[in-house]
């Protein structure tokens, strides 16, 4: 409990201090920061629209960052949430573009590819690790160059747009994770199906971890894989699942974004959305419900930034500083942890002296 | 006679636990006093005050009869207080120089010369045979020990406080410390010894303040204090220095192996030809000096470690080519070497440690979904039984337990597994008398009960205590099994060399 709560008052300070940071560099470049942060917020909340949009725009986050997170979780880096939500987006749009199904059929059918898509894409430096001792932050970043050429051979050859060779077509109504209906209430908002997903996620991977004996098996392989081997756990194949499943969810965030969020896909891009989902695990300390939270944040700065940089001047650029600056102050969260307890033995060092007064 | 360290009525709680409750130690000067409890009594702590890691909540600390505020390590310092702490903090491809300069260079320029030959100095005085000039990593143990002493002596320490500073010693190594340490006093040192090991205290030791559970127990001359009215004070009551046990029975083979090759870390056969049979109701001890085989056997039983040719039996079931999984479930129980690395994930509750090996099964588990109250209920059972204490109880992380209390956790769930075959390798490591005593009860309980137990131990007297026959090893073979009635120290000392039995007699 004490250590939860540690963690959620870590992850928060390093918010704050974020955004005190990207304060001080807009009174650097002559902005009025309050008024810089005010149209940040107004421009993430001052319609419908955009309140949807953050949402929408923080979905494929919401799984890219549970998908480095469930890898952490057994210790290992997954660097290659991008290669593998390139490849769930592939093998989603695929499946949308060319099997002809109703879409209460193949809505679930692009699910399933895009899981298995990024799955595979996660297998292959799981057993390279778990065979070989191959690190798996060396494999990832190798699958992900693998996955932008091969979308970048596969888009205009199988499922390429009507007059554009950079783009793969549109896909129909029927494919799209967009809801017309949702989207007419909320005045053509980025908000779609894929937010379900996300939560859905959310959900079962917190199950998983905490109620069930793969969780039990995957945490003690992360914890300490002598131990794990020690009490009979199969390591390799816990290591192996573990890039399976993390991929998997990266697929699914290829699946939202690029059947959801845009409604095709193009070459030569390397989704950095797939990036970001480090920082946000960070920023959600690697807990299911900690991501989400984090995810939706960043969606915020992402959708709003460009809002505050049209009224205000201030550069877009701000946005990603601030994102950036938190990271920093998360990763270095010994030294906020440090800064607590300091603050902490003070308060009570005060309190004693007060007390010693009294006496 | 004046006292150059008095902590009067300290008191430290943390959360769930008082460290220290109104503990007083007086230091003479000039004398060696020891500080003796069991793991987890608040001995460490009360130390880290003394030397400023921690701060009490209440009491007072006086060095030569003033009363000093000691907010860190660097007040402690200047007050002359250095300790030579239990893991050494050295930096390993720098010089002994390097290393004892480091934190305290002065000037911009490094004056190696002076510091190296101020060392040299040091190291004549106090017998401590160190070469400045030596790398940390080329040099034993015993010797970066010295060199932390010497630390300490290089900034004037006056009061040196060792914590545990024979763990990680060879008995050799043990002698020569005890010379130094006399030697510190001579040269007109106060020394605080933390230890749990009361053979030493006899040693070398003047006085000696005991501590149970953060209470103080009270203070007692060396000299007129029995080892075992130490003890007592200790652990709280008796203590049996001989383990109590009945002859054995022993009954039909448990564990049979034949003609086992294994290959070591470096790639070469580090168990040649083994041969070994193990009845249930006896103890078989496995003697040798660490690195001739044991880890290899051990590991090659229980699976994690693969076997080149040759069969293991348990119960007539041949399991060398099994699963880990599937060895356990043979009837298979391991208490291993290492309690951090293999024995317990330390992030992990204890009640989550409990399980590791039982987590798959019913009740535990049904259909892959964990059922945290029979999860509960059995740590809470094991806990009771095996005297595991915990501040908050199953929950408590497996880290924050007492090293002791780790042991007993481990020990507790194997020996609830009820195996035919248990295997204890070094059980007893690094535990005080009250742990290991306990400890070696619930061992021979098991043997009583009709198991067969496979004991390997660094610790000649343990093998002596517990086993009823020994099998020694040396260079990976086997060189003899021996009744224990039939031999003694020496000669199993001897055979632990690599000298056979017949050789011994010609």
């Amino acid at each position: 409990m004490n250590k939860k709560n540690s963690v959620l008052v870590r992850s928060l300070l390093a918010t704050g201090l974020g955004l005190v940071a990207g304060a001080i560099m807009m009174l650097f470049i002559g902005a009025n920061p309050f008024e810089g942060y005010f149209y940040l917020v107004k421009g993430a909340f001052m319609s419908v629209e955009r309140t949807f949009n953050v949402v929408g725009t923080g979905t494929a986050l919401v799984l890219t960052g549970l998908s480095v997170a469930f890898a952490f979780k057994t210790g290992l880096f997954n660097i290659g949430a991008a290669g593998q939500m390139l490849i769930g987006g592939l093998c989603a749009s695929t499946v949308g573009l060319l099997v002809p199904l109703p879409r209460i059929a193949l809505l679930p059918t692009m699910f399933i590819a895009a899981a298995l898509g990024g799955g595979l894409w996660g297998a292959v430096p799981g057993v390279l690790k778990a065979k070989f001792n191959v690190h798996e932050v060396v494999a990832t970043i190798m699958m992900n160059w693998i996955a932008y050429w091969i979308a970048f051979y596969y888009i205009p050859t199988f499922i390429k747009a009507e007059f554009m060779t950079t783009e793969s077509a549109l896909l129909p109504a029927k494919a799209s994770l967009k809801i017309p209906w949702l989207t007419e209430l909320t005045n053509g908002s980025y908000i779609n199906l894929g937010i379900i997903i996300a939560i859905a996620m959310v959900i079962l991977i917190k199950f998983i971890l905490d109620k069930t004996t793969l969780g039990y098996e995957l945490k003690a392989v992360g914890y300490n894989r002598d131990a794990a081997q020690y009490a009979g756990i199969k390591v390799n194949k816990n290591i192996i699942l573990s890039m399976v499943i993390a991929g998997a969810l990266a697929g699914l965030a290829g699946f939202v974004y690029y059947c959801g969020y845009s409604q095709n896909m193009q070459i030569g891009k390397l989704p950095s959305l797939g990036f970001d989902g480090i920082a946000v695990a960070l920023l959600g300390a690697s807990s299911p419900w900690g991501v989400l939270a984090a995810a939706m944040f960043f969606g915020l700065l992402h959708s709003a930034k460009g809002f505050m940089n049209a009224i205000t001047g201030i550069p877009p650029q701000i946005s990603d500083t601030i994102i950036a600056i938190i990271i920093y102050f998360t990763a270095t969260s010994l030294f906020i942890e440090r800064l607590i307890k300091k603050v902490i033995a003070r308060r009570k060092e005060k309190a004693k002296d007060a007390k010693g007064g009294e006496d | 006679m004046e006292y150059i360290i008095e902590m009067i009525d300290i008191y430290k709680e943390f959360p769930g636990v008082i460290a220290n409750n109104n503990i007083t130690l007086r230091l003479k000067k000039g004398e060696v006093h020891a500080l003796l409890g069991e793991n987890g009594a608040g001995k460490s702590t009360l130390m880290s005050i003394l030397f400023g890691l921690y701060h009490a909540d209440r009491g007072t600390i006086k060095v030569r009869g003033k009363e000093v505020n000691i907010q860190n390590p660097n007040v402690a310092y200047d007050l002359g207080i250095g300790m030579v702490h239990q893991h050494f903090q050295l930096v390993h491809n720098f010089t002994v120089t390097e290393n004892i300069i480091l934190g305290s260079e002065g000037k911009q320029i490094l004056d190696r010369k002076t510091a190296s030959k101020k060392i040299k100095d040091l190291s004549v005085r106090y017998g401590l045979n160190i070469n400045p000039n030596d790398k940390i990593e080329d040099i034993s143990v015993g010797m970066q020990q010295r060199v932390e002493i010497l630390k300490m002596l290089y900034r004037d320490a006056e009061v040196l406080i060792f914590d545990e500073p024979t763990a990680v010693l060879t008995p050799q190594e043990i002698i020569e410390l005890m010379n130094i340490i006399r030697n510190l006093i001579e040269e007109g040192k106060s020394v605080i010894l933390i230890t749990h090991k009361l053979k030493e205290i006899k040693l070398i030791a003047d006085r000696c303040t005991i501590i149970r559970r953060g209470k103080y127990i009270g203070t007692v001359d060396v000299g007129k204090t029995t080892t075992g009215e130490m003890a007592k004070m200790m652990v709280g009551r008796e203590v049996l220095f001989n383990v109590d046990k009945d002859e054995a029975k022993p009954g039909e083979v448990i564990l049979e192996i034949n003609d086992l090759n294994v290959l070591n870390s470096r790639k070469t056969l580090g168990l040649k030809n083994f041969s070994l049979s193990v009845k249930c109701g006896e103890v078989m001890g496995v003697a040798g000096v660490e690195g001739n085989g044991q880890t290899e056997l051990v590991e090659a039983i229980t699976g994690l470690r693969k076997t080149e040719s040759g069969t293991i039996h348990i119960s007539g079931n041949e399991i060398s080519r099994l699963s880990i999984r599937k060895r356990y479930e043979t009837g298979l129980s391991y208490i291993p070497e290492d309690r951090h690395k293999h024995g317990l994930i330390l992030d992990y509750t204890v009640g989550e440690n409990m399980i590791m090996k039982l987590y798959y099964q019913e009740p535990y588990s049904k259909r892959g979904i964990l059922n945290p109250t029979a999860i509960e209920e059995h740590s809470n059972k094991v806990m009771e039984l095996f005297d595991v204490r915990a501040g908050e109880g199953n929950m408590s992380l497996a880290s924050n337990l007492s090293g002791g209390n780790q042991q007993k956790a481990i020990v507790g769930r194997e020996i609830d597994m009820n195996p035919d075959l248990l295997i204890a390798f070094q059980p007893t490591r690094g535990l005080d008398v009250g742990a290991i005593e306990y400890i070696h009860k619930r061992i021979i309980e098991q043997r009583d009960a009709g198991k067969a137990v496979l004991l390997v131990s660094l610790e000649l007297d343990e093998i002596l205590d517990l086993s009823d026959r020994v099998a020694v090893v040396a260079g990976g073979e086997l060189i003899d099994v021996v009744n224990i009635e039939d031999t003694n120290e020496n000669e199993l000392g001897l055979m632990m060399t690599g000298v056979r039995r017949e050789d011994m007699h010609e």
